[in-house]
């Protein structure tokens, strides 16, 4: 008995060499947290961000951004310490992984766009608290391979960064009728063209003159809407998800 | 694990933390600082966009800095309206200098030469708004009567709401004609009104849902304005001085 666990303990490390760098378990783990097990909709977790950074699409995509940053980075540096990491300071120690990587980030941004700095504010510190990244630490890095957990990282960025660029693109049009507003590459949806501004869809005359953009939607009210709508239609298309019990 | 094992753990990772990010921050300060005085200087600017010849925010950051460097003129004043030397207005916190007492307070000023209208002073307000501080700069032509532009700027206001003073570019430009004094010469400012704002030289419309950063900005300028009033009549007293000599 002794002897056969031996030889499957030196098999182990051969198979794990065999293993491609990105098979099917690893494109599980970018693939699933983008639908069957999406942080938002299906976790319900960083939740506060997605309502607060919605407003604009430029916003929610440098803090989709800043997120997978720190998400991948954090669950990697997290997963190669993880044998070292003293269990009962676990817990503070990734704080500090995170912390770093978020300062990392807002120092970064501080110097490459400082509009967009000044816009996202207190919501890149509030990273740190963003419930999605402790929870991947908890419940991945910390019992997986640095590798997989970089990926895992990177897809549950993904993720949350994909429902954000939604909620933005739906809040955006209807709230202030442009798209990338506030990036260099703004384009006026709807709403009433003047000589200085011209919209796709011109709202001064004619047939979409009834249309005024809707304030409701620049409220973080409309977010938690937009999301709930967005679970709804996933849940709807998406059998795995339905609760039998 | 033994306790010393996680005591090392911990300053280790600590040590390498901070050593990782001060490294940084020393490496980006001189970026960050560019940053920011550029971002203060486009804010400015902005009050006198109508006087430029393109809009500030399709300005490069050079364009910036040279048009600041030639054309604009910058001074520190006392509440009783003499020039204070050997300061820059770009180094006053009005965040700060608001709060000190009267005869410790320090203003900046921003004189823009425009060629055609003459000088345009813009001054510097800030006062509170609905959950935090907001702040405007304005632009005054020469007669220190009209105002020739206007920019506000906020901490957290409401999205959508309160924030309209800034995100809405219709709100300051209504303030653009306005006028500070009455037909007495009395200073009455410019309000903030629900209604009928369009009609009168004083008043502009506020916001719908944003009564009380509405309110904010009214008391704003009237007492921010004011602190610049006897600057102003120094001006004018030595302009019409200057008059009687010719």
């Amino acid at each position: 008995m002794a002897e056969s666990a031996q030889v499957q303990e030196q098999m182990a490390p051969a198979i794990q060499e065999k293993a491609p760098l990105f098979g099917k378990e690893e494109k599980k783990l970018i693939s699933d947290p983008l639908n069957d097990n999406n942080p938002i909709t299906v976790q319900v977790l960083g939740i506060c961000s997605a309502l607060a950074v919605t407003t604009l699409v430029t916003k929610a995509f440098v803090m989709s951004v800043a997120v997978i940053f720190v998400l991948a980075f954090s669950n990697l540096f997290t997963s190669m310490m993880r044998n070292q990491i003293p269990k009962q300071v676990r817990m503070i120690v990734q704080l500090v992984i995170i912390a770093t990587l978020v300062t990392v980030v807002e120092l970064t941004l501080k110097a490459v766009n400082y509009n967009i700095y000044k816009e996202l504010s207190v919501f890149i510190g509030l990273i740190i608290t963003n419930c999605i990244i402790m929870g991947r630490l908890e419940a991945y890095a910390m019992a997986n391979k640095p590798w997989r957990s970089f990926l895992d990282g990177i897809g549950n960025g993904l993720g949350y960064g994909a429902i954000l660029i939604i909620v933005a693109v739906l809040r955006e049009i209807f709230g202030k009728g442009t798209l990338f507003a506030g990036s260099g590459i703004q384009i006026n949806i709807i709403g009433p063209s003047t000589e200085q501004i011209s919209y796709l869809i011109d709202t001064s005359s004619g047939f979409f003159s009834w249309y005024m953009p809707n304030n409701l939607m620049v409220l973080p009210a409309s977010a938690m809407f937009v999301i709930g709508i967005l679970i709804w239609i996933q849940r709807s298309w998406n059998s795995k998800l339905v609760d039998i019990s | 694990m033994s306790n010393s094992y996680i005591i090392r753990f911990v300053l280790i990772l600590c040590f390498v933390a901070a050593l990782a990010l001060s490294g940084m921050y020393s490496l980006l300060k001189d970026t960050h600082d560019r940053n920011e005085a550029l971002f203060n200087k486009r804010a400015i600017l902005k009050a006198v966009e109508n006087y430029l010849d393109k809009p500030v925010d399709a300005m490069t950051d050079p364009e910036v800095q040279d048009l600041f460097d030639t054309k604009m003129a910058q001074k520190v004043i006392d509440m009783s309206g003499k020039v204070i030397e050997g300061v820059s207005a770009e180094s006053v916190d009005m965040g700060k200098e608001r709060k000190k007492p009267a005869d410790q307070r320090r203003l900046p000023l921003y004189v823009y030469n425009s060629n055609d209208d003459g000088n345009l002073y813009i001054v510097s307000v800030r006062g509170n708004g609905l959950w935090d501080e907001i702040w405007g700069n304005l632009a005054l032509k020469s007669d220190f009567n009209t105002i020739a532009g206007a920019t506000f700027d906020h901490k957290a206001e409401t999205p959508g709401l309160g924030a309209e003073i800034k995100d809405n570019p219709a709100f300051p430009r209504q303030f653009i004609g306005k006028e500070l004094f009455d037909q007495a010469g009395d200073f009455v400012s410019v309000e903030v009104v629900k209604v009928g704002g369009s009609g009168s030289e004083h008043k502009v419309d506020g916001i719908s849902g944003a009564t009380i950063t509405g309110n904010g900005v009214s008391e704003m300028l009237d007492r921010g304005i004011s602190w610049y009033l006897p600057y102003f009549e120094t001006l004018k007293q030595s302009d019409a001085g200057m008059g009687m000599v010719q």
